[in-house]
Order: C-alpha cells, then sequence, then structure tokens
C-alpha cells in the first residue's frame, strides 16, 4: 500500500504493508537509522519517536495509524527547544556510553520536557524508566533532564 | 583506510569515510596509528573498539599527550583487521576484552605520539638551525626557543615523512607531573553523534542494494530444520528469497518487517536434536556431582587441610551461579556482501582479526579478501568477542546475490546468545581462637571459556581466567588451596560476559570473608582491615570508601550497609552499599559508594561513569540475571523475563579516586565484579540472611 508518511517536516511516499511498523520504514526504507531497534515489542524505548509530539514506540506502531501525524525523530529533534537543550545537557555532563539507546532516552526525555516543562524525579522516572540503558547511564541522564529543565 | 571516521571538534562529526572532510594527503604516517596531513588534520586509527567504555576518548588522550596535539584537532579511524600492527599487547590478537585496552596501550601510544612529534620538531629545528631540545610544540605547532618562530605541523609532514623513523622506545617520554592532558576529565570524543542520531553502529550499515534477512535459529541447541512452508513465505509482499542453512532459516526481503513476517509464514518445524530434554536442573546435578572431584590447581600456599581440620571454628558454604546473556542493546547483526574474490563485513566487532579468520575458513578466500568494515558498537560486555554472528550471516549470504543485513530479534539475540556460565563453587574456612582465617579452600566449578576460545592460555585443566580474584584474594591467608573443574554443560554454549571470573569470584569471597567477620563477632570492616597488612593499595580503597560512605553512621529501620573490596584487571576497588529490605523481602538499592585505585588516572569522568554504568550492570545481574533452560532451550525472551534495572530502580553511585603514580590498571569491567558482594553483605547487615545463590531469592528475604 501506498502511505505518504511526514517525517521531520519532509513528506515521503512509501510502499509498504499496512502494518508496517514506523521503525522499518524508518530505518530500512528511507535510511534514517538515527531510530534504533532494540527489542520489538516496546520493552526497551530505543525506537522512541514523536507523532504529533506525543512520544511512540515506533517498533509497534503501524504506519497506517500514523496518519497525517507529523513523526520526528532523533535527527530532527535538536530543532525543538526542548530537544537542543537536551543536547547540550547531555554533551555537557557526557551523559553517553555506548550510547545506542541514547537516541530514545532523548526522545522520550523531549516529550517529558514538552509536556512538563520542570520533571521532579518522580516525573523523570514515570517518563523515563520505559527507556532501557545497558551501560547503566542513568544517573546522568536524570542530572542532564534537570540540568536542560534549568536552561 | 576502511571503515568510518570520527571527525572530533565542533561540530563533532561520525560519518562514512566518503563524507570526511577533504584532506590533503601526505606520507608522514611514523606508525600504524598517526597520519597528519599537510593541513596538519590528524587521523587516528583506534586499535581497540568503542562500546561504552570511552576507549575511543582514552586512547586519543595517550597519543595527542605526547604528540602535542588538542583532540579538537584529531579525527579518529576504526583499525582494519591486522595482529601486526594492532594487537593488544596483553591478549597477544587485535581484541577489545579483559579491561586491558589502557593497559596494552600506555606505552605504545605515548610512544607513537613521542616519534611523530620528535620528528616533526626535528624538521622545524633544522630550518631554523636550531638544536631540537631547545623548541617547543604545542597544540600541533613549533616554536622555537623565544616562541619568534613558528612552523606548523602540516608545513613539516612533507620533510618529516623523508627522515628515518627513530625506535619507539628511544624517545623519551614526558614524566607524569608534566602531563597536561592525561589525568584530566576530557570530554567524550564520540559523544555528539551519539545525541543526534549520527553514530554508526553496525546495524545503521547502509549498503547500495542492499536486502534485509531475518532470522529463526533452532530453538534447542543443535536441533535442525524439519519443515519450512518456503512458498507461504515467499507470498508475503517484499520478500524475496528463503535460505535453508544447518540448524537456521532467514527470510531475505526489501525491508526487514517484510522479513519478519514471511518468516512467520514459513512456520519453520524443529527437530530438537541430542539437547531436547535438557534442562537447568541437569545442569545443576552435573555441577554438583562434577564439583566434588579434585580440580586443577590455581594456588597451593600452606597446608589448608591440615589448618583446617586444627581450625576453632569451621566454615563450609556452596555458591550457585546462573547463566547469563549479554544482553546489549544493539541486538546481534551483521551485514555482508559476498562476492566471488572478497568478502565485505559491516559489523561492530570486538575481535577483528579473530572474524576476519574464521570467515576465511568458512569461505575458503584468503584473510586479506576478508574486509571487516568495523562500526561503533551498540554494547559489548563479551558478546561482541564471538563471531557466531558473523558467520551465520556469511552462511545466509552464500545463498543471497548482493549485499544482505543479517538483524536478529531480541527473542533470537538472548535465546542464542553464548552464555556466561553456571558456577557452583565449594568453600571451606577455619578459623583460630582469636577469629582470624588459618585455612581457606574454594573449588571453582563450571565451564571453562578460555578452553575453546584461547585454548593456548588453558593449561594442566586450568582455567585461569575463571579463578580470577579467586586464586588470589587480597588478603593474608596463610593457608590457601583454590582448584578448578571444568564442567562443560550439555548443549549451551558458554562466553566472557563482562567481569568475567572476578565478577563471580569476588562475590564469592568477599561474602565468606563477611561471614568470617561475623563468626569473629568484629566489624566487617574492622576484619577486613586487620588482613590487609602487607596489601596498602587494597587498604587505601577499603578505608575511603568506608570513610565516604559514613561507615557506622545510624542508618533508618530497615536498611543495611555492605562492603566489598577487590584486586582484579590491575585495579583496586571497594564499595559500600546501602539497602532497604522490605518487609515482602523486596530489595532497594539506594545508594552505592566506590573508591577506585586504578594506578594512573587517564580521564577521571570516564572511571566515574564506568563506575556508575558498571555498578548497575553487576546489580542488574544480581537481582534479575538467570538464564534458564528447558526442553535443550532458552526459557527467557526479551526485557520481559530478561530484566535490565530501569531508571526508577537505580541507586546514586558516587565515585572517588586515590590519588595514584602506579601504572594505569584495568577498569571497564571492575565495577560490575565489586558492587554484587556489598549489596549482598548489605542485604545481611539488614536481614542477617547470607546469599549464596544469585540472582537474589527476594522470597527468603521476607521478614
Amino acid at each position: 500500500m501506498a502511505f505518504t508518511l511526514k517525517v521531520n517536516g519532509t513528506a515521503h511516499s512509501v510502499d509498504v504493508d499496512a502494518d508496517t511498523p514506523l521503525l522499518w520504514v524508518l530505518r530500512d526504507v528511507l535510511g534514517m537509522t538515527g531510530t534504533k531497534f532494540g527489542c520489538g515489542i516496546a520493552l526497551c524505548g530505543v525506537c522512541t519517536v514523536h507523532v504529533d509530539g506525543t512520544p511512540r514506540r515506533s517498533c509497534i506502531t503501524p504506519i497506517e495509524s500514523v496518519g497525517d501525524g507529523a513523526v520526528t525523530t532523533i535527527e530532527a529533534i535538536g530543532t525543538t527547544s526542548q530537544g537542543s537543550a537536551l543536547q547540550r545537557a547531555w554533551l555537557d555532563l557526557d551523559v553517553v556510553q555506548c550510547g545506542y539507546c541514547q537516541s530514545g532516552q532523548i526522545m522520550s526525555a523531549a516529550a517529558l520536557l514538552m509536556a512538563t516543562p520542570k520533571p521532579s524525579d518522580a516525573d523523570i522516572d514515570a517518563a523515563m524508566s520505559g527507556n532501557v540503558c545497558r551501560c547503566g547511564t542513568y544517573q546522568r541522564i536524570r542530572a542532564a533532564i534537570h540540568r536542560a529543565a534549568g536552561s | 583506510m576502511g571503515g568510518l571516521v570520527l571527525s572530533v571538534g565542533i561540530p563533532s562529526l561520525l560519518r562514512p569515510g566518503s563524507a570526511a572532510p577533504a584532506q590533503q594527503p601526505s606520507n608522514f604516517a611514523p606508525n600504524a596509528f598517526i597520519r597528519i596531513d599537510r593541513a596538519g588534520a590528524v587521523t587516528l586509527v583506534m586499535p581497540m573498539v568503542e562500546m561504552g567504555q570511552g576507549i575511543y576518548t582514552a586512547l586519543p588522550m595517550l597519543v595527542a599527550e605526547e604528540l602535542e596535539v588538542d583532540l579538537d584537532q584529531v579525527r579518529l579511524e576504526h583499525a582494519p583487521p591486522n595482529d601486526a600492527l594492532y594487537a593488544n599487547a596483553i591478549l597477544h590478537v587485535q581484541t577489545t576484552g579483559l579491561s586491558s585496552s589502557v593497559r596494552a596501550f600506555w606505552t605504545p601510544l605515548r610512544q607513537a605520539g613521542a616519534v611523530a612529534r620528535t620528528l616533526i620538531v626535528s624538521v622545524a629545528a633544522k630550518k631554523w638551525g636550531v638544536d631540537p631540545g631547545t623548541c617547543r610544540a604545542r597544540r600541533g605547532v613549533v616554536y622555537d626557543a623565544a616562541a619568534a618562530r613558528h612552523l606548523r605541523y602540516g608545513e613539516l609532514v612533507d620533510a618529516a615523512a623523508a627522515l628515518p623513523i627513530p625506535a619507539p622506545d628511544s624517545v623519551a617520554l614526558k614524566q607524569p607531573k608534566d602531563f597536561t592532558l592525561i589525568g584530566t576529565p576530557v570530554k567524550r570524543l564520540d559523544s555528539a553523534d551519539k545525541v543526534n542520531g549520527k553514530a554508526q553502529f553496525g546495524i545503521d550499515a547502509k549498503i547500495p542494494g542492499m536486502k534485509f534477512a531475518a532470522i529463526a535459529i533452532s530453538p534447542a541447541f543443535g536441533g535442525s530444520v524439519r519443515s519450512v512452508n518456503e512458498a507461504a513465505a515467499r507470498a508475503v509482499g517484499g520478500v524475496r528469497q528463503v535460505v535453508r542453512i544447518e540448524g537456521a532459516v532467514a527470510v531475505v526481503a526489501d525491508h526487514t518487517w517484510a522479513a519478519k513476517k514471511g518468516l512467520k509464514a514459513a512456520a519453520v518445524e524443529w527437530d530438537d536434536g541430542p539437547n531436547a530434554a535438557v534442562g537447568s536442573g541437569d545442569i545443576l546435578r552435573q555441577l554438583q556431582e562434577q564439583s566434588t572431584r579434585p580440580g586443577a590447581v590455581a594456588r597451593n600456599q600452606g597446608d589448608a587441610q591440615k589448618a583446617l581440620a586444627g581450625a576453632a571454628q569451621r566454615f563450609d558454604a556452596v555458591y550457585q551461579l546462573p547463566f547469563l546473556a549479554h544482553a546489549a542493546m544493539e541486538p546481534m547483526n551483521c551485514t555482508v556482501h559476498l562476492q566471488k574474490d572478497r568478502c565485505d563485513l559491516w559489523v561492530g566487532t570486538q575481535a577483528p582479526t579473530l572474524t576476519q579468520a574464521v570467515v576465511a575458513e568458512l569461505t575458503g578466500l584468503p584473510k586479506d579478501a576478508i574486509k571487516v568494515h568495523n562500526h561503533l558498537l551498540g554494547g559489548g560486555f563479551g558478546r561482541r568477542l564471538e563471531a557466531d554472528g558473523t558467520l551465520l550471516a556469511v552462511r545466509i549470504a552464500q545463498h543471497v546475490s548482493g549485499p544482505v543485513k543479517v538483524i536478529w530479534s531480541r527473542e533470537e539475540d538472548i535465546q542464542h546468545d553464548m552464555y556466561r556460565p553456571a558456577y557452583y563453587d565449594r568453600l571451606s574456612a577455619g578459623l583460630d581462637a582469636s577469629g582470624k582465617p588459618v585455612a581457606w579452600i574454594h573449588r571453582v566449578a563450571g565451564s571453562s571459556v578460555l578452553a575453546r576460545y584461547a585454548p593456548p592460555l588453558f593449561k594442566n585443566g586450568l582455567d585461569v581466567d575463571a579463578v580470577e580474584a579467586a586464586a588470589e584474594p587480597p588478603y593474608d591467608f596463610p593457608n590457601i588451596y583454590v582448584d578448578y573443574v571444568r564442567v562443560e554443560p550439555p548443549g549451551i554454549p558458554t562466553a566472557f560476559w563482562r567481569g568475567v571470573g572476578p565478577v563471580k569470584n569476588v562475590f564469592i569471597v568477599e561474602s565468606l570473608i563477611d561471614d568470617l567477620a561475623a563468626a569473629a563477632k568484629q566489624d566487617p570492616v574492622v576484619y577486613r582491615r586487620s588482613l590487609l597488612s602487607h596489601n596498602p593499595r587494597a587498604l587505601g580503597v577499603l578505608n575511603l570508601a568506608t570513610e565516604k560512605a559514613g561507615w557506622g553512621q545510624p542508618l533508618p529501620p530497615g536498611r543495611g550497609r555492605g562492603v566489598s573490596l577487590q584486586a582484579a584487571f590491575g585495579s583496586y576497588m571497594s564499595q559500600v552499599a546501602e539497602v532497604e529490605v522490605a518487609p515482602d523481602g523486596a530489595i532497594r538499592v539506594h545508594r552505592i559508594v566506590c573508591a577506585a585505585d586504578v594506578g594512573i588516572v587517564v580521564n577521571p569522568d570516564t572511571i566515574a561513569a564506568q563506575v556508575e554504568g558498571g555498578s548497575l550492570f553487576g546489580l542488574t545481574a544480581a537481582l534479575y540475571g538467570a538464564i534458564t533452560l528447558k526442553g535443550g532451550r532458552v526459557e527467557q525472551s526479551n526485557f520481559h523475563d530478561y530484566r535490565p534495572m530501569r531508571m526508577n530502580e537505580a541507586p546514586t553511585v558516587e565515585t572517588h579516586i586515590v590519588k595514584s603514580m602506579e601504572a594505569p590498571g584495568g577498569f571497564g569491567e571492575a565495577p560490575c565484579a565489586c558492587v554484587t558482594p556489598a549489596v549482598t553483605n548489605a542485604i545481611f547487615a539488614a536481614t542477617g540472611k547470607r546469599i549464596r545463590t544469585l540472582p537474589i531469592d527476594t522470597g527468603q528475604l521476607k521478614s
């Protein structure tokens, strides 16, 4: 089936089955590999993108459910004030280790700041505990979110 | 030069080589690690791989310190496979593991920088007619004694390339007191591209014409394909091909989702093969039985049996540890383009030369026809020391025309990992009337990864990795006997796992020491101190960690404080954990305080990051980690039943570094090993219950 997908402000025509997850459309069809594959069943958050500003696990989001929604990925989150503040804070605190989960971490954190500009630790736990980091960078992620919220 | 180029500076880029800024090549490459072009751009070739541990920052710091360039002037490249040029001097192969990278390259990379700088400075000095010893280099510029004249490195490299290259050990290296870079908290060079989606992991390889494959491997280890509905698979839109190989089926398609749907439609049926009946209980019984027989002696000092017989008090304990999966966030994957005369591999691997060798053997191509394009690793933890995933991808590619990207599902990744072995250790200790340990006997029993992975290192039945930190505990033990029994479980493959031997042995040793302190009615810290008279570095970290943690200060009810101490990977570490045990047995680790003596510190912020992350990695296993078998297959499948620690569960972690002028020690794995006994000793302090089986069974902690 043909779909028109709006990603980071650009419309793309893709021809895939209606149940194809957004993740594989982004990665394999459009070649946008910043969004990662981790578990395939929304348990780890590395595939997080925004659809109309709301965080979505792209591995379980069929393309047919996206419709006219505006998809934002890690490649463009820096154009939002929250995304750019988070990226700066991530660099200031040297959050990353292997880095594989960090696209999803930043996308979840950006959605948090868009909804809750000054999150508490409990807000951060609630928004971020679906994002797994095997390197264990949680402490710095939390500090970086607070830092970005204060900037 | 193949592979990817990591340019740093502002903006920092991680891009395929073709997108790298235009260079003005020169012939100046005085060794395999450094190239400087006519524009002064410095390219550093990284012999070890970046998997989160910060080595793409630490190794450039070593070079830059002596080369006298700033890190914003360097670009990084992944090294091609070449043991002659890039072998790690500790492992004798171009492999990243055993927390050995800084230890192995501490001298060679500083020498490499010094050789290059010496050549460049000598050219400037000759032009000016002055003694090179009067010149100074700084930020890629050579100055004369009065700083009246200067020349940029780029202006000097052509002449420098014509000079004879001095022997690495003939150039003087800086004294540590003169370091300007080493020891400072330099920002990671790989961060920028990891926060904007540009970083390229193996799974991100984009090869023109590439197809995508989904795979199913026999659920039971060693099983085979019985039937495949190829027609149903091919009827799925986008599916191109069904590949049936020994023990696995792959569906090749235009994108991964089509491949996954095709694989589901293929409805593969399996013959479970020789391990069909194997379960965890069988493996435990095998360990129990075989650990009763004497093993290969790892340490025998004094007469431990005699001392035990004469001891005032005797302790016997059995420790059980489970199989563990690595579960790196980047699932196993490899992209292959196999052609008649060459095989290109796009993959993130800890062992590029091993990968090259086994693919050469499989394909019959010469080694130099196997092009390993290495990538950033989305977690390694030992999993990517193994080439099984690459071999599987090549076996699929043998049936595919053009490049194919093989991505494992998370389920395949967990159910066809190569696992940290299960262990069954028996210990006995004896105390004299004053409570001092007069006898220490430890038998380690489990699979030998070393015997499979590096057979020459497995001598006389002894696996030196499996007994690391058991054979040489940091304490004064007058009579100690440690041996090893190799027990290979049926079917299930085993492999190195972050923390290797120490990750199990430190837990065991530190648990028993804690028991002995309790039996001697002494404070666990006081007791340990009394056994460290010959070990000032161990004593130093113990004292620092306990001081910073407020050892002995009152805690709220339900909480306990536990301590651990280790000497492993050439470093010393002590941790104090504060743990709360709820009435239902649930555990909350509130705080971890760590003191580390790693010798000379290359980057203190990396040490802190490794303590923070490594502690959580170890804690995840201690709290949740177990791979179990039933019917010859792994029972766990994804992050719901092979649980990683999540943000809401993570303790705060503090790092304190002991100032030291000793040679650098290894560090990436140390915190994984040290954290577990600190936590289980804290549980003992809170509840009086001793944890001897991992993962921790909170059911037994109910009050």
